[in-house]
Order: C-alpha cells, then structure tokens, then sequence
C-alpha cells in the first residue's frame, strides 16, 4: 500500500485541514446564536467565553493554513500544463478534465469556483474571530454585531462546503498524482 | 433594579472597532469576486496579477483582496476606533458585499456579466 507525496499533501489539505475546519463551524454557530443571544439571563461563564474565543482563533489558523497550502502546494500541480506530445493526462488534472467533454465542467465551473470562493473563508472567519476577541459578552447587548459575526461564520461554512465538495470532486475525477511513493504497509 | 437600555448601552464598549472590521470583511470578500472577475475578463490585468507562476493569476488575484481587506480594516478602524456608528446600515452594506463577492466568483453568472 503506496501513496504519493502529491497525495498524502492533498489528503492534508482537505481532510485534514479543510475538514477540521467543516466540523469546527457548526459548534461555533450553535455557541454564538445560543450564549449571544439578546436576552438571554444565563449568565456567560469566563471559561466558556476564552474557550469560544481560543475556538474561533484555532478556526482562523486552520482556515489560513487551508487556503494557502490550496493555491501554493496543491493549485500548481492541478494547473501543471503537459509537455508537447503528451498524451497520457493522469499527471495533469486540470488538462484531462478538459479533455473530456463530460468533465470539463469540474474545471471550468468546479475549481474556477472554489478556488475563488475558498479565499472569503479566511476573511470571514477572521473577523469573527477579532470581533469576538474584542467584545466578547458584549455581543449579547450589539444585536446587530452579533448578527454579523454569527451570518459571516455561517457564510464561511457554506463557502467551506462549497470548496471541500469540489476538491472532493475534483480529487475524484482527476487525482492529483506524482512525487515519490511513501510505503504505508505491506499486501498479501 | 434592571439597567435601563440606555444605562446598559453607556457601560457598552464603542462598536466602532467591531463595525470596522464587519465592513473591512465584507469589501475584502467583495474585492476577491470583483478582482477575479476583473482577470478573467481582461488578459493583461491576468498577466499583471501572475505573482506566482506554478500558481497563475489566483496568487495575485487572493494577495491583492487580502491587502484590499486589510488596508481597509486599518482605515476604518483609525476612522472609528473610539465611536459607536450606525451598526445596522454598516451590517446591512457588509452583507451586500459579501453576497456580492460570492456570486461574481460563481463563474456561471460572472460569465454573464
């Protein structure tokens, strides 16, 4: 059992940095939209309130690490163009997707998306994060800056979704490939 | 006894600092739709926005909407640093511009435009 170099960087990219982050938004969503709430008597616990706010900023970092370890590491062997006279396409995801006319749309809609629309996560997920570190149970008596910081974080998610779709798609119909072999374990 | 609205408004923080960085997120995303739009249109601005080869116009296209955010954020966070503003059209217009940001970076509707 081998994997690439190429892959095992895809691979933690997507579900390693990009999953974490998919599975860290619906906590902080409920913990915004429950806690802030205007009106709510409970009180806001100082340990619950560092906890978000660590939560958020380790939310930043992965959404941060995420896209640029896309668009640095992994975006260029995507988009490598083949030599001349080159035929065999494994190699060149973005080449053989568009060599193919039932695949073409994976590009030209798919990756021309996410690569797009993954960069509102980080700024997104910034924010939030910085209004948060700034106000804190403040939020609960801004309504109107707690709605920001809730909608964006919501919207960060979609985005998120959107782009680990597409990369799951994407991986699927043209795997990025190549670098050296790293062995896992031995067959029978 | 419990605070009136007003008492409880004075003890807030200023949102000045809050809204600066609401409005600075909600240009930077529009800023990325806009400027990718701007370099798929145009080829030479594609060129220009190549910073990276083995990464193509993408590397210029998301360090130019990050410098866009930020140089905003720190604008309007100089601007508003000790203020309270009006959150809700701040929101509101933040909102616009990060609707705005995602459907010009949907390449169905920017290949309308």
């Amino acid at each position: 059992m081998e994997m690439t170099a190429r892959e095992l960087w895809t691979l933690v990219h997507g579900m390693g940095f990009g999953a974490l982050y998919l599975m860290a938004c619906p906590a902080a969503i409920v913990e915004l939209y429950r806690r802030y709430k205007p009106g709510t008597l409970h009180p806001i616990e100082i340990a619950d309130e560092t906890f978000l706010g660590r939560w958020l900023l380790v939310m930043a970092v992965l959404a941060w690490i995420t896209v640029l370890t896309g668009t640095y590491v992994i975006y260029p062997w995507y988009r490598a163009l083949p030599p001349a006279g080159v035929h065999v396409l494994n190699g060149f995801p973005q080449a053989l997707l568009k060599s193919y006319r039932a695949t073409i749309g994976w590009h030209s809609i798919g990756m021309e998306w996410k690569e797009h629309v993954a960069w509102i996560v980080p700024i997104a997920i910034t924010m939030a994060s910085a209004v948060f570190h700034r106000h804190g149970r403040s939020l609960r008596g801004q309504p109107y800056l707690r709605s920001a910081v809730l909608g964006f974080v919501l919207v960060s998610f979609a985005c998120a979704g959107i782009a680990g779709f597409f990369g799951a798609q994407l991986n699927k119909h043209a795997p990025v490939q190549g670098g050296s072999s790293l062995h896992i374990a031995g067959g029978r | 006894m419990m605070p009136g609205k007003n008492e409880v408004a004075a003890r807030l923080p200023p949102n000045g600092p809050g809204a600066a960085a609401v409005l600075a997120a909600g240009i930077g995303c529009c800023a990325m739709g806009v400027i990718s739009l701007a370099a798929d249109k145009a080829r030479p601005l594609a060129i220009l926005l190549n910073v990276y080869s083995p990464s193509g116009p993408l590397s210029g296209v998301s360090t130019l909407a990050v410098f866009t955010w930020l140089a905003s954020w720190a604008l309007l966070h100089y601007f508003w640093r000790g203020r309270n503003v009006d959150l809700r059209r701040i929101v509101t217009v933040s909102f616009a511009l990060l609707a705005a940001g995602i459907l010009l970076t949907f390449p169905p509707f920017a290949d309308l435009l």
